[in-house]
């Protein structure tokens, strides 16, 4: 297991074809497509970002997360809370700061978490999302220590009126929002590339595979499981600061249980692991979602009222017939193995 | 708090314990025993209470009911079983939870289609409907004392059958080493249909005792589902006893928590499991 010289060589050729082509697709969207398909893409790029963060603790460190939606969340919701109703507050530090709270958040939550392992990771990750999940879902204002009055919403969401100001360029426009979030898109992707080969990325792969051995050859697992749970947290919250600016709207269930399922979902799709998958599955997960929703009555069925019976078959279908996604059936077309899974 | 108001949120709180231990029995039995991590069990719990408002009014007997919709349910779990989930015994955790993700999507809407999405109501067997005197101004529904009762004996049942029984013994054996207990000439294919359908049922019949209470509507499943996944941590995954305790403890904590610190009601027992795990990271009865 010696890393190869360049990043972008441990995956497979078609591989990286497909993702040569997507990016020039991606590129050449808003010159094609409509206003409202251009939202819909910039959409599922940040949805992208979001199952790219969780890859890195589910694909590359073997820690499923049920609770991945909460980092997600608490992106947007700081968004909001920094967001003022008179007039666009500044990109250049509301969005370090989302990504810090994001992050802090994780950082405090994964040092209960990490500790466990398997199911009990799974269930404990889904309990501290459902704790911040009822905090905000619970209270319309909080009051922290009688200091900080946030005005939290409560079921109903909070509203963001203006897009974040870049100064350099207008996010107002909707074009420039869809090529920032790109820019986004691949920033993290490339980053997360590079730490899955730096020596850090190889000690979470070893502990994937052997968490025992890589204590006996003295990795402290404890502190590598808790910086890649921080670094997701706030990558996550990178995500969910990006679909509140795009939204204009933050709620409770963009923090909840179907929104973790779905991300989980997401990177499975796609193939774990390289994070290419990731950003695949969630294009993939959207688009059939979209579809679903869009299907024609058949005589006085509603076919696409009843979407969620399609995508629960669908998604059953892909666990039973393509256990490695998208890109793993891709992979093995091609007949070579998905990288960080060598 | 006067001392009447206090007894009234105990039985409340074991009320609610009991019935939350009949769902998290079901559940830890199927990961302690199959290894299998179903995120779909609160589906059974809603088609039990919706079993329970469909036969109710057909069959005009809510014990009728109740007969009838629990042998439904373990016909369900069975060729649930045999169909799909034999499969994923040896598959990942992963797996498993998309799976059993997915199985919730295609519940939900077969519930749409059968039952549609209004809110049902389910009455109250008239022999059932009065409520005893605990103190001169408070009274207590006779009820809820018939859900206490009914989990209660369940819940012994369950205890008789796992450590009493020919078929309890080949399920602990079964559990403790697949390999062994199928060499010896036992049909652990069988068993394993049986354990969960056991857990099918016993969801099922918490669903139907709890529509009168609690109505029924679409997405009843999830909400359930999560409280039992934190007793099941709580109480250690595998242990039928701890999911006892670790049930009782939350339906004290959630009843009291919503009394007396409504502001924080939805977080506390999420909390205590984080309480309980930072000190034992495998819930306090890890078998």
């Amino acid at each position: 297991m010696s890393a190869p010289q360049s990043h972008l060589e441990t995956l497979p050729r078609s591989i990286q074809f497909v993702l040569a082509l997507g990016l020039i697709a991606l590129i050449a969207f808003p010159f094609v497509g409509s206003e409202f398909y251009q939202q819909m893409v910039a959409r599922m790029m940040i949805l992208a970002i979001f199952a790219m963060s969780l890859d890195l603790l589910q694909g590359v460190t073997g820690l499923v997360s049920l609770g991945h939606a909460a980092y997600f969340g608490l992106g947007g919701y700081a968004l909001a809370l920094m967001s003022s109703d008179s007039g666009a507050v500044s990109l250049w530090w509301t969005l370090p700061a989302a990504v810090l709270v994001a992050g802090l958040f994780a950082l405090v939550i994964g040092f209960f978490v990490v500790r466990t392992r398997g199911i009990y990771f799974i269930m404990v990750t889904m309990a501290f999302a459902q704790m911040l999940f009822f905090l905000v879902f619970d209270n319309k204002e909080l009051n922290v220590l009688g200091l900080f009055p946030l005005k939290l919403g409560g079921s109903d969401g909070v509203y963001i009126n203006f897009k974040p100001d870049a100064g350099l360029f207008d996010l107002e426009n909707k074009r420039v929002f869809y090529y920032f979030v790109l820019a986004c898109l691949v920033g993290v992707y490339v980053f997360l590339r590079r730490v899955l080969w730096s020596p850090f990325g190889r000690a979470l792969a070893g502990i994937r595979v052997n968490e025992h051995r890589m204590r006996a050859v003295g990795f402290g697992s404890f502190g590598y499981k808790l910086t890649a749970f921080t670094l997701a947290g706030a990558l996550a919250g990178l995500a969910g600061y990006l679909w509140g600016a795009q939204t204009g709207f933050i709620n409770p269930e963009l923090m909840g249980f179907h929104m973790s399922a779905h991300a989980i979902m997401m990177v499975i799709l796609g193939g774990m692991g390289n994070f290419a998958g990731a950003i695949v599955g969630a294009f993939a997960f959207e688009f059939m979602l979209e579809l679903f929703k869009d299907l024609p009555a058949i005589g006085d069925f509603n076919t696409g009222k009843h979407w969620q019976l399609w995508m629960g078959l669908f998604i059953v279908a892909v666990i039973v017939f393509a256990p490695r996604g998208l890109l793993g059936l891709l992979a093995r077309f091609t007949g070579r193995k998905e990288a960080g899974h060598e | 708090m006067d001392f009447a108001n206090f007894l009234i949120q105990t039985l409340n709180s074991v009320q609610y314990g009991l019935l939350l231990f009949m769902l998290a029995a079901g559940l830890t039995l199927i990961f302690g025993i199959m290894g299998v991590v179903n995120l779909a069990h609160g589906s059974f719990y809603m088609l039990g209470a919706y079993l329970a408002f469909s036969l109710s009014s057909r069959l005009g007997s809510f014990t009728a009911a109740i007969l009838v919709g629990t042998l439904l349910s373990v016909i369900f779990g069975l060729v649930l079983e045999r169909l799909l989930f034999r499969h994923f015994y040896h598959r990942d955790h992963l797996d498993q939870v998309l799976l059993t993700f997915g199985l919730i999507y295609i519940f939900e809407e077969a519930r749409s289609l059968l039952w549609g999405d209004d809110v049902h109501g389910v009455a109250i067997p008239p022999l059932l409907s009065g409520s005893i005197t605990l103190t001169e101004n408070q009274s207590y529904p006779v009820y809820r004392l018939f859900m206490m009762g009914v989990c209660v004996l369940l819940a012994v049942g369950l205890y008789l059958l796992i450590n009493k029984t020919r078929l309890g013994m080949k399920i602990r054996a079964g559990a403790f080493n697949r390999e062994m207990t199928e060499s010896l000439g036992i049909n652990i294919k069988l068993i394993h249909a049986v354990v969960f359908a056991i857990g099918v049922a016993l969801a099922s019949v918490a669903g139907m005792i709890a529509a009168p209470v609690s109505s029924v509507y679409p997405g009843m499943g999830s909400s359930v589902l999560i409280m039992c996944f934190v007793v099941v941590v709580i109480g250690g995954i595998g242990s039928v006893r701890g999911a006892l305790i670790a049930a009782l403890l939350v339906g004290f904590v959630d009843t009291f928590g919503k009394v007396l610190l409504p502001q924080v009601a939805g977080m506390l027992v999420y909390m205590l499991m984080a309480a309980v795990l930072l000190f034992k990271p495998e819930g306090l009865f890890k078998q």
